[in-house]
């Protein structure tokens, strides 16, 4: 039994042999999970339905407020797309902006003490693939790790082995986000002791590895110390989606990785001259 | 059907269990969640030997494996090594008064947490919170209660 055990922890972690079983695996557990998560739904669609009259007039009017506020914005944002639109087409560097979205909810947090996951309603049969990134209205929550048929697992941003790269909105510095295993807490490791970052700056993403679109806020500078001596900079940054207290979140189908990348600023007749 | 009833009702405590191990509470409590299956898996090998073995120690311990995510087979191994250690010892164990059982249940959630915690950190990159080791206090609070709820439901369904 021991042996077998050990067999099998080995081959999951080194070999990843049942990266295929597993979301068949999972499928056969998933209604231990929906019977979990059946009371905080109970609770909450009971919450929702006992409402006063008088709180469902002002969250009405608060949505319509925020509408408007939206629908303002958004007149602007048609106008800087299409403008934005023509200078890179000037700049002959296209650059995507929509992706397909899908809204999901989280189902349980919890899950091993060690790693920071969460389980989402959504999986295989809704098109989830694995790595695809998931966000909500605040910014980067983390990507799917593991894919059932119909839950997946979202492994956030703050695990310990979570990292993304991510550049610095003010001046395009880039660097790279690792979790810390906190939950409110990501390192940025490998900074330059003189580095242009400083407290407050927002960072976004800088879709350099793919995975991540860019442009998604991910976290923001709460420290940035040096002692003398030292390598590095000791960066600290708390990421701005509420990681732990997010009911909905959204999936995004990042269908052209590299489209992002921005790999090509020089016109490629350029980049082939040396060759010749 | 005396022995397909008694096995209803063990699954059924195993079932609610393995609910109550990944039932969502918020992050705050969610260190100080009792571990449920180490109750029930002790629980039932000390009374009922011969009913619950090392084999069941194990399939639960990889469904809990699956629902939690983690790497397969940690918890199965935990699981059926407790088991194992606990029907070795079950005459003994059974002639404890409930201080003595509840020391020992303790000793032994602290076995599982410190494997559990030696075979995450052989497998992957993990960061230890201090909080990780206090459900071995809320699991030994809850013992006795749960011990004295299983013996009424043992003895009320006559589970042999």
């Amino acid at each position: 039994m021991i042996a077998c055990c050990i067999g099998l922890m080995i081959a999951d972690s080194q070999f990843n042999l049942f990266s295929s079983a597993r979301v068949y695996l999972n499928s056969i557990v998933s209604p231990i999970q929906y019977v979990a998560d059946a009371p905080q739904k109970i609770f909450s669609s009971f919450s929702e339905n006992i409402m006063t009259r008088q709180a469902l007039v002002d969250r009405n009017q608060q949505l319509e407020k925020d509408n408007l506020h939206l629908k303002a914005d958004r007149l602007l944002l048609g106008q800087l797309q299409s403008e934005n639109k023509q200078l890179r087409q000037l700049l002959n560097s296209e650059r995507q902006f929509k992706y397909k979205r899908m809204i999901t909810e989280v189902m349980s947090l919890r899950s091993d003490p060690f790693t920071h996951q969460l389980l989402i309603d959504k999986g295989a049969l809704n098109g989830v693939y694995l790595g695809q990134p998931v966000i909500n209205e605040q910014g980067v929550v983390g990507q799917v790790s593991q894919v059932g048929s119909t839950t997946s697992r979202v492994v956030l941003i703050v695990d310990a082995t979570h990292g993304i790269p991510v550049r610095v909105q003010r001046n395009d510095v880039i660097a790279v986000v690792h979790g810390s295993g906190a939950w409110d807490q990501l390192k940025v490791p490998f900074v330059q002791s003189n580095a242009d970052i400083k407290e407050g700056d927002l960072l976004v993403t800088s879709g350099l590895g793919g995975r991540f679109p860019a442009g998604y806020p991910v976290a923001k500078i709460s420290r940035f110390d040096y002692q003398e001596g030292e390598l590095y900079a000791t960066v600290t940054a708390t990421p701005v989606a509420d990681l732990d207290r997010s009911r909905y979140l959204l999936l995004l189908w990042n269908d052209d990785p590299l489209a992002d990348a921005d790999l090509t600023l020089d016109s490629p007749e350029e980049f082939d001259a040396p060759a010749e | 059907m005396p022995l397909l009833n008694s096995y209803r009702v063990i699954y059924l405590t195993f079932f609610v269990c393995l609910v109550a191990d990944i039932f969502p509470l918020p992050i705050m409590f969610n260190a100080f969640r009792p571990n449920w299956m180490i109750l029930v898996i002790f629980y039932w090998i000390i009374a009922l030997p011969h009913r619950v073995n090392i084999g069941h120690a194990f399939i639960l311990g990889l469904i809990l494996d699956l629902l939690l995510g983690s790497t397969l087979g940690t918890h199965g191994l935990l699981f059926s090594l407790l088991a194992y250690l606990t029907s070795i010892n079950f005459q003994r164990f059974r002639n404890f008064t409930l201080v003595q059982t509840t020391l020992l249940l303790g000793v032994f959630i602290f076995i599982a947490k410190l494997g559990l915690y030696w075979i995450a950190s052989s497998m992957q990159e993990i960061v230890l919170h201090r909080p990780y080791f206090w459900s071995i206090f809320t699991s030994m609070l809850i013992w006795p209660w749960f011990f004295l709820f299983m013996r009424y439901l043992r003895v009320r369904y006559k589970v042999s």
